[in-house]
C-alpha cells in the first residue's frame, strides 16, 4: 500500500501549479491535507488589483489535489499496482463562502461518494485557520494512465 | 419488461447527461452514447450507476465496457434481469 509521501511524489504537479504541502490522513474513504498560499504567488498581483485575494478556481484546483488527485491516486494504487495513474477533473460543484488571503493556510478534507468504474466522485470541504469553511462541493475525476485525455 | 419500456426507461436516464436533443429524440438500437449523444467518459459512469438503481441491478466491469450504445445496455439490461429472475 502507498504511504503519504509515495503519493506526493507522483502527483504530476510542479511549481506554480503545486498546491499541496502536506498529507495528513489517506485511506479508502478519504483524504487530509494542507496548502499555505504563499503571498508572492503570480496571481495576486491581477486577482484584484491593488486587493489580492485567492481566486476561486485556484481553490478549487486545490482541494482537487488534495482531496481528488491525491485519493484518486490512493485508490487506484491500492486496486491496481500496475501502470501509473493520473486523475483527470470532469466535474466540479463548489460553493465559496470565505475570501483566503494571500499567506493563509488552509486545511481540505475529503470523503469519496463512489469509485467505480474509474469514476471518482468526493464530498471536500476547505478550511481557513480560524476552522471556519470557506468552500464546499463536490468534485469528480476519472482515473486514467495518460495526462491529455 | 418489453423492450418499449425498458428503452423508455434509459432515455430517461440518458436524457439528463445529453445536450444532443435531436439525437435523443430520435433514439433507436443504433444510437451511440459518445458519437451521437456526446455523453463524455465521465458522464457514461453516471449512466451505468443509475441504469443499476433504475433496474435493481448490478453491472460488472466487462459489462461497463460494453456499454457503449443503446443495443448493447439493453441487452446488457435484460440479461441482467434475466439472471435476477425478473424479467
Amino acid at each position: 500500500m502507498m504511504n503519504k509521501q509515495e503519493i506526493l511524489e507522483k502527483l504530476p504537479y510542479s511549481a506554480p501549479f503545486l498546491f499541496v504541502d502536506d498529507l495528513l490522513t489517506i485511506d479508502e474513504n478519504g483524504a487530509t491535507g494542507t496548502y499555505t498560499f504563499n503571498k508572492d504567488l503570480d496571481f495576486y498581483k491581477g486577482h484584484f488589483k491593488d486587493h489580492p485575494v485567492t481566486p476561486g478556481v485556484i481553490l478549487t484546483e486545490t482541494m482537487a489535489q488534495i482531496g481528488m488527485v491525491c485519493l484518486g491516486i490512493y485508490l487506484s494504487g491500492y486496486i491496481d499496482s500496475g501502470a501509473s495513474s493520473h486523475v483527470m477533473l470532469t466535474s466540479t460543484a463548489i460553493d465559496f463562502m470565505k475570501p483566503v488571503f494571500p499567506g493563509e493556510k488552509v486545511t481540505v478534507v475529503s470523503e469519496k461518494v463512489y469509485f467505480r468504474f474509474k469514476k471518482l466522485h468526493c464530498k471536500v470541504e476547505m478550511k481557513n485557520e480560524a476552522g471556519e469553511v470557506v468552500c464546499k462541493g463536490t468534485l469528480s475525476g476519472m482515473v486514467t494512465t495518460k495526462l491529455n485525455g | 419488461m418489453n423492450k418499449e419500456e425498458l428503452l423508455s426507461r434509459l432515455k430517461v436516464i440518458v436524457s439528463n447527461y445529453t445536450q444532443n436533443k435531436e439525437a435523443l429524440d430520435s433514439i433507436n438500437e443504433d444510437t451511440d452514447f459518445l458519437k451521437d449523444l456526446k455523453i463524455n467518459s465521465a458522464n457514461l459512469v453516471d449512466v451505468v450507476l443509475d441504469v443499476e438503481e433504475e433496474f435493481g441491478i448490478e453491472i460488472d466491469n466487462l459489462s461497463m465496457e460494453k456499454m457503449l450504445n443503446v443495443r448493447a445496455a439493453v441487452e446488457i439490461i435484460e440479461t441482467k434481469l434475466h439472471e435476477a429472475g425478473r424479467e
